[in-house]
């Protein structure tokens, strides 16, 4: 049946990992917002949520780098970080490889995505996971862009990749949710961490919201890379997001928390 | 310069357990196995977070690497600034310094 849910959210370990050191007024409206996309999220009664993610090198790595690859297990584990760093403990999460099966033949049909029947979440799964599902009580089926390796698939292409997705979610009879994860402009993991260009963020989740595909591709990888650092990369899954939903979103949540190292989001799409 | 190899010792090295736990035991068995001149060795050996974030290892890949090490966070963004100083911007890949060494975006 049709797509039941569409959002999307930030996923930066810090926000887990260093909840306690940022400014309670910017953090607790953050994380409220994130519980308002939980209670939506099961109250669509998704039978499995598609996570379109942006791995950081738990499973893909240059030696063989997918594009687009898909979860193909009934089971996960996760996080490969360390616990306590990130602040979410190790779980097993519930996959389905019947599922995920249908849903490869048919995204295959317009992208040659990979499949993986090992998947190993990081916190660009987890941090979502630990907000939106905290009872480890849903189906997950785990997909990824390239976000990190360059070259990287053109937005073009990530955008096919939600419209097949789409397509797969509509085609097979279960609930199928689906939640992008990314940063939006941020430049983690450096000495930078925590610089934010608010400016582009804004006009990103502009577009986002209006979802229009032209202007959601108007980006260059150099422009991104200048403006939004190499985190600005990951704009790729909230573009799967969009293609996706094909409606236009609400911001439900939106403030730079530099502690955090991104721009802090959360963000639903009307099913059209 | 292996930058590849040294990557790909810490993208293992994060993502499993057993290897981890070998890591652990006897460091200089694991990194044996890669192909590392001798600046690459000594920086994963001696878990130079400065050396290896110049070097041009992938934000992403060192931070996990820094998080099994148990370093704090700031003093994480730390080493890299003084690993910066020390021996001067990075070298290659997409995670090059942006800010000032003294600069902290984030008060850390």
């Amino acid at each position: 049946m049709t797509l039941v849910f569409t959002g999307i959210c930030s996923h930066g370990p810090g926000i887990t990992g260093r909840a306690d050191l940022a400014p309670p007024d910017l953090r607790d409206p953050f994380f409220a917002a994130y519980g308002a996309m939980r209670d939506a999220l099961h109250a669509a009664r998704p039978d499995a949520v598609i996570i379109v993610a942006a791995e950081h090198f738990a499973n893909f790595f240059m030696n063989n780098m997918p594009s687009f690859a898909i979860g193909m297990a009934d089971g996960y584990e996760g996080p490969i970080e360390d616990p306590d760093w990130l602040k979410i403990p190790r779980r097993r999460v519930r996959g389905d490889a019947a599922l995920s099966q249908r849903i490869v033949a048919e995204v295959q049909q317009s992208v040659d995505v990979a499949y993986a029947e090992e998947w190993k979440f990081d916190h660009g799964i987890m941090v979502p996971l630990s907000f939106l599902d905290p009872d480890n009580r849903l189906t997950i089926i785990p997909a990824n862009i390239n976000c990190q390796g360059p070259p990287l698939a053109p937005l073009a292409r990530a955008y096919a990749f939600g419209e097949a997705l789409r397509r797969a979610a509509d085609k097979v009879p279960e609930r199928i949710a689906l939640i992008g994860t990314g940063g939006i402009s941020h430049w983690p993991a450096t000495p930078d961490s925590g610089r934010i260009n608010e400016e582009w963020d804004r006009e990103f989740l502009r577009r986002w919201s209006l979802n229009d595909k032209a202007q959601l591709l108007d980006y260059t990888d150099a422009q991104t890379y200048a403006d939004a650092g190499q985190g600005g990369f990951e704009i790729r899954t909230l573009i799967a997001a969009a293609a996706a939903a094909r409606g236009p979103g609400t911001v439900h949540f939106f403030a730079p928390i530099p502690i955090f190292s991104t721009g802090c989001f959360v963000a639903t799409a009307e099913i059209a | 310069m292996s930058l590849y190899q040294l990557s790909k010792l810490l993208f293992e090295l994060n993502r499993d357990t057993a290897i981890q736990a070998e890591f652990t035991a006897d460091a200089g068995s694991v990194v044996a196995r890669y192909d590392l001149d001798d600046e690459e060795r000594r920086a994963i050996l001696d878990a130079d977070i400065g050396l290896l974030y110049v070097l041009g290892v992938n934000g992403q890949i060192l931070m996990h690497f820094a998080a099994f090490k148990q370093i704090a966070w700031a003093d994480y963004l730390q080493l890299m600034r003084d690993g910066v100083r020390d021996h001067g911007p990075v070298r290659a890949g997409v995670y090059a310094m942006t800010t000032g060494l003294d600069e902290k975006v984030a008060g850390v």
